[in-house]
C-alpha cells in the first residue's frame, strides 16, 4: 500500500481514494443500479441540463416516417425552452409542424441538408430571423468537428436498443438500415440521449451506437411509421423518359473507361437512378464485370447486386429501402459506415475518396454545369443538398441524369437559381435530348461520340429547352436572406432570398 | 432508302404523348385521329395534331397521321388540317381495295392543290381485312404515293373469326402476303403493333419473328419498345464488318477506274452493294460506328 | 369584330393540358381568367397567347376561363381554337387564321 508521502511534491497526481475511503460500498440486495432509462422524454431532457441558446441535433434515417424529432420538439416546447439551435442531418415534410416552434421562439437557427414541404415555404417566405444552413452530409460532419456545429443534446431515434444504450437500426418494427448519420452526433454531442420504441437484454451487440456513447434512454410508444421509411424508393419506373435517361446513363458509365473490374458505383434513389442501376447490371452480367463497392445510400437494387455477387461489398451510410434496412443485418458484406467515412470532406478516409462513378440527379442544371437540388422553379425550398457535392467532387465520373424540360419548366438553365454543386466538379450531363460533357474533359467527350452517344454542347441543350417552354419570367426575391449554402468545407457557396 | 424500323403510335387527344414522342426518337412518329380518339374528342385532337405536326420539336422527324376514313364526316377535315400542316403520310385506315387509296389519292391531291404545296404527301395503307389481305398484291403497286402498307392486325383477325395468340399462327398467311405484296412493288412492310406492354418477352420475340420473315418495321404502342425493336433489327458485328469490306472493294474500284468490284477474286454486284449501303446506314441509326443511336 | 354563340369548353385537366371555358359577354372585350401552374413564369405569356389567338380569330366580346397544367403555347392554342370552334359550329374551318 502507498503512502501519500510516496507521491512526490508538485506532482498533479492524486492517490487514489478507492484504498484511502471507504467509498465503494457494494449493494448486494438485488436493488436495481442507477439506470440509464428515463421515465419520459421530459426526464432526459432535465437529466440532460438542457438550457435556452443551446444546440439540438437529430438525424435522418427513419426519412418521411419519422417520429422522433415532432415529439422531442413538443416536449422541448411545453418544458419552456427558447432560442435553441435544430441541428437535424436532414428534414422531410413530416417536420412540417416546426413552424410553430419557430413561430413561438422555440427555434430561432437551423442546420439542415433539406428543407421541404410548408416548412420549406414557410422558411423561403422569411419565417426565421437567421438564415438556415444548408450542408451537405459530408459538410455537416465538417462543421460538427471543426466547432461550428456544437451539439449540446442529441436526440437519436433508434428502432431496438438495450438497457445501457447499445442500438442497432436494422432490426425492428421501425427498421430502418444504417444509422450513419446518427453515429457523428452519438460521438460528438455532449450528451446523448437515445430514443427508441424497443428494448433488447443487454448485451446487444453488434451495435451501431454504443453504450459509452449513450447518456440516456427513453423509451416511447413508435420512433417511426414503418410504411414512410423506405416509401417509393425502389419501386421499378415503367415511365418512358425515366428509362430512356436510365438506358443513356448506363451507357456513358459503360463507355466511360471507368466500366473495368473492380470499379465503385453510387447511385440514388427515383426513377432514372435506380433504372440506371438495372441497365448497368445487365450489362456487367453481358461484360462479366464485378463491381468491389457500391456505395452511398443504398437501395433494394444494390443489394439484389450484392447477393448475385455483382457487387463485393456495400458500403452504407443510409438503407433508402426495407430491402437494404433488412440486408445489413443479414449480409455480412453489407456494411454500415458513418457519414464521417461516407464524405466529409476532412475526414482521414471519406469512402467517396474511393468512388469511381456517381450518378446524380438535378432539380436545374446551368450552362456553366453548376447543379440545383434544393429550390424549385419559383425559388422556394423544396429539396435536400445530401450528398450531391460530396460525390461529384470526389468522384472519378460525376454523371447529373435529368430530363431537358418537366412539363413546361425547364430542367436546364441559364443559371441555377441556387448552386448546391459547383460545376467545375460535374462532369457530364444526361438529359433526354444529349448528353452535354463539361468542356473540361476532352478525352471523355471524345470516347462517349465515338460510343454512338449523342453529344452536344450544354449551350445547345438550353437553347432547345427555351425553345420548347419559352424564355421564363426571373423570380422575384427580397433583399432578406433565408438560407445559406455552405459548401462541404464549410465556405459559404450561395444563398437563398426570401421571395418578394 | 429511308429507315422505318419503328412507328410509334401517339393518340391525338393524349397531350402529354403528343408533346413527348419526339423525345424517343422512333423512325416515324405516327399521330391517330381515328380509333383511339372519342367521338366528341375528334375535333381538338385534329387540331393538336395540325399544331403539333408544325411545331419545331417535330420537323427533323418523319411524320404521319392516320385519319378517319373518308366516308366519316371527320376523313376530310383531318386531311384539310395535317396535309396543311405537312404531315409526311398520311395512313389509310381500313384498305380493302384499290379504289381506296385511289381516291384517298384523289382528295390530298385535291388539297395540294388548293393551297398550293410542293410537297408530295405520302400513303400507307393499312390493311385489315380478308379483302384487303387478297387484294394486297394490286394496292401495294397502285401509286406511286404509296410508300409501305402495313398490317392492322385487331381488325383483321375478327374479320377472319379468330383471334390473336402468343404463337401467331393466325395471322401467318397475311403477314406473309403483305410482304410479298411489298416488296413486288418495291415499297416498306409494316407488322402490326403488339399490344401486351408489359409482355417484353413476348415482344422479342415477335419483332424478332418479323425482322426475319423480312419486315422493313413495325407499328409500336409504347415509346419504351423503340430501343428494344432497334437492338433487334441492328446488324450484327460480322454483317458491318461484310459490309465496310464491300463499300471499300467498290471505293477502289471507283478510284482505280475499274468497272468491276471483286473482293478475294469474286466479282459483287450492284445489288449486294446497295445491301452492304444500307447495313451501314442501319448499323449507325443503331449507334455502331460512331452514329448516334 | 364578332361575337361566340354559346358557351363551350375544350381541353383537360391533366398534366401538360389546358382547360379552358369561354362564353360570349356584353361588353366589347376579351376577358381573360388564368390559373395556371406556372404562373411566376409564363403566366403573362400565356395571356398575350390567349388574347393574340382570338384576335387572330376576329372574335371579341369573349369571356375566357384558363386552367393550365403547365401546356406547352401550341397546346393552349389549340385548346382556345378547339372552344371558339365549338361555340360556333363552325363546319367552314378558316385554317389561315388557326
Amino acid at each position: 500500500m502507498i503512502n501519500s508521502n510516496d507521491i512526490k511534491n508538485g506532482s498533479k497526481l492524486t492517490p487514489s481514494k478507492a484504498n484511502f475511503f471507504a467509498a465503494f460500498q457494494k449493494d448486494h440486495s438485488g436493488k436495481e443500479r442507477s439506470s440509464k432509462i428515463c421515465q419520459n422524454i421530459e426526464e432526459s431532457i432535465k437529466r440532460s441540463g438542457l438550457k435556452d441558446g443551446m444546440t439540438i441535433s437529430f438525424h435522418h434515417a427513419f426519412r418521411g416516417g419519422d417520429k422522433v424529432l415532432n415529439i422531442v420538439m413538443d416536449v422541448i416546447a411545453k418544458m419552456g425552452f427558447k432560442d435553441l439551435t435544430l441541428a437535424s442531418s436532414s428534414l422531410a415534410s413530416v417536420h412540417d409542424p416546426l413552424i410553430e416552434h419557430i413561430k413561438n421562439g422555440v427555434v430561432t437557427q437551423i442546420y439542415t441538408s433539406g428543407l421541404r414541404s410548408k416548412l420549406g415555404e414557410a422558411i423561403s417566405n422569411g419565417l426565421m430571423e437567421k438564415p438556415v444552413q444548408i450542408h451537405s452530409h459530408g459538410g455537416r460532419v465538417h462543421l460538427v468537428k471543426s466547432g461550428e456545429l456544437n451539439i449540446d443534446v442529441a436526440f437519436i431515434g433508434v428502432p431496438i436498443i438495450d438497457r445501457f444504450g447499445n442500438a442497432t437500426g436494422y432490426k425492428g418494427r421501425s427498421k430502418c438500415g444504417s444509422l450513419g448519420y446518427a453515429m457523428t452526433d452519438a460521438r460528438y454531442a455532449k450528451y446523448v440521449i437515445a430514443i427508441s420504441e424497443s428494448l433488447e437484454d443487454y448485451p446487444s451487440f453488434p451495435a451501431s451506437i454504443t453504450q459509452d456513447q449513450v447518456d440516456a434512454i427513453v423509451l416511447v410508444d413508435e420512433v417511426g411509421d414503418p410504411g414512410k421509411i423506405g416509401e417509393g424508393a425502389t419501386r421499378m419506373t415503367s415511365n418512358p423518359k425515366e428509362l430512356l435517361l436510365a438506358r443513356r446513363a448506363a451507357k456513358v458509365i459503360v463507355n466511360s473507361g471507368l466500366f473495368k473490374n473492380g470499379y465503385s458505383l453510387q447511385t440514388g434513389t427515383g426513377g432514372a437512378s435506380l433504372a440506371t442501376t438495372i441497365f448497368l447490371s445487365e450489362k456487367m452480367e453481358e461484360e462479366n464485370i464485378t463491381a468491389s463497392f457500391g456505395l452511398g445510400g443504398i437501395t433494394g437494387t444494390m443489394v439484389y447486386m450484392l447477393k448475385r455477387g455483382q457487387i463485393k461489398t456495400l458500403l452504407d451510410v443510409q438503407s433508402f429501402d426495407e430491402f437494404a434496412a433488412k440486408s445489413l443485418g443479414e449480409n455480412p458484406n453489407h456494411i454500415e459506415i458513418s457519414a464521417n467515412q461516407y464524405a466529409n470532406p476532412s475526414s482521414k478516409g471519406s469512402a467517396i475518396k474511393q468512388l469511381d462513378v456517381v450518378v446524380l440527379s438535378a432539380l436545374e442544371i446551368d450552362v456553366d454545369f453548376n447543379v440545383n437540388v434544393l429550390t424549385g422553379s419559383k425559388g422556394i425550398l423544396r429539396g435536400a443538398s445530401g450528398g450531391h457535392c460530396d460525390t461529384a467532387a470526389e468522384a472519378k465520373l460525376s454523371i447529373i441524369v435529368a430530363p431537358l424540360t418537366r412539363g413546361r419548366i425547364p430542367t436546364i438553365v441559364e443559371r441555377v437559381n441556387t448552386i448546391i454543386t459547383p460545376g467545375n466538379t460535374v462532369d457530364v450531363v444526361v438529359t433526354d435530348q444529349g448528353v452535354a460533357v463539361n468542356p473540361k474533359n476532352i478525352q471523355l467527350k471524345q470516347r462517349l461520340k465515338k460510343a454512338g452517344i449523342t453529344v452536344v454542347e450544354i449551350e445547345d441543350l438550353y437553347a432547345k429547352a427555351i425553345r420548347i417552354c419559352g424564355k421564363p419570367k426571373p423570380i422575384k426575391y427580397s433583399d432578406k436572406v433565408v438560407a445559406t449554402i455552405r459548401y462541404r468545407d464549410g465556405s459559404i457557396l450561395d444563398v437563398v432570398k426570401a421571395l418578394a | 432508302m429511308k429507315l422505318r424500323r419503328s412507328m410509334l403510335f401517339v393518340p391525338g387527344s393524349n397531350t402529354s404523348m403528343v408533346c413527348n414522342a419526339f423525345v424517343y426518337r422512333p423512325d416515324t412518329v405516327m399521330f391517330d385521329l381515328e380509333d383511339s380518339v372519342a367521338i366528341e374528342e375528334k375535333d381538338s385532337a385534329r387540331l393538336m395534331v395540325y399544331h403539333a405536326l408544325q411545331h419545331f420539336t417535330y420537323e427533323d422527324i418523319e411524320t404521319a397521321v392516320r385519319v378517319n376514313p373518308l366516308h366519316s364526316i371527320y376523313g376530310l377535315l383531318d386531311l384539310e388540317a395535317v396535309i396543311r400542316a405537312g404531315v409526311d403520310i398520311i395512313r389509310l385506315p381500313k384498305t380493302d381495295t384499290v379504289e381506296d387509296v385511289l381516291q384517298m389519292q384523289e382528295v390530298i391531291e385535291k388539297i395540294e392543290f388548293k393551297i398550293g404545296t410542293d410537297k408530295r404527301t405520302k400513303l400507307l395503307a393499312a390493311i385489315e381485312s380478308a379483302q384487303g389481305v387478297v387484294n394486297a398484291v394490286d394496292i401495294a403497286r397502285c401509286s406511286d404515293r404509296l410508300m409501305g402498307i402495313a398490317l392492322g392486325a385487331e381488325d383483321f383477325v375478327r374479320d377472319l373469326h379468330t383471334q390473336r395468340t402468343k404463337a401467331g399462327s393466325e395471322l401467318m398467311v397475311a403477314r406473309a402476303q403483305i410482304l410479298l405484296a411489298a416488296r413486288a412493288a418495291k415499297i416498306h412492310a409494316f407488322d402490326s403493333v403488339f399490344s401486351d406492354v408489359r409482355d417484353k418477352e413476348g415482344f422479342v420475340k415477335e419483332a424478332n419473328y418479323i425482322k426475319d420473315l423480312g419486315f422493313d418495321g413495325k407499328s409500336l404502342i409504347n415509346p419504351n419498345q423503340i430501343s428494344v425493336l432497334h437492338k433487334i433489327f441492328a446488324p450484327s458485328g460480322d454483317d458491318v464488318e461484310w459490309a465496310l469490306d464491300v463499300i471499300e472493294a467498290s471505293d477502289n474500284a471507283k478510284e482505280k477506274g475499274l468497272g468491276v468490284v471483286s473482293i478475294d477474286g469474286k466479282m459483287v454486284d450492284a445489288p449486294v452493294i446497295a445491301r452492304a449501303q444500307w447495313t451501314l446506314e442501319l448499323a449507325k441509326a443503331s449507334g455502331m460506328l460512331g452514329g448516334d443511336e | 369584330m364578332n361575337k361566340i354563340k354559346k358557351r363551350a369548353y375544350a381541353g383537360t385537366l391533366e398534366s401538360s393540358d389546358a382547360f379552358i371555358e369561354i362564353e360570349p359577354i356584353e361588353e366589347d372585350e376579351i376577358r381573360i381568367e388564368l390559373q395556371s401552374s406556372v404562373e411566376e413564369m409564363y403566366g403573362d405569356d400565356i395571356r398575350d397567347l390567349i388574347a393574340k389567338v382570338i384576335k387572330e380569330m376576329d372574335i371579341s366580346y369573349i369571356s375566357v376561363r384558363v386552367q393550365d397544367k403547365g401546356a406547352l403555347d401550341y397546346v393552349i392554342k389549340a385548346r382556345l381554337q378547339a372552344a371558339i370552334l365549338r361555340a360556333n359550329d363552325d363546319k367552314k374551318i378558316k385554317w389561315d387564321k388557326l
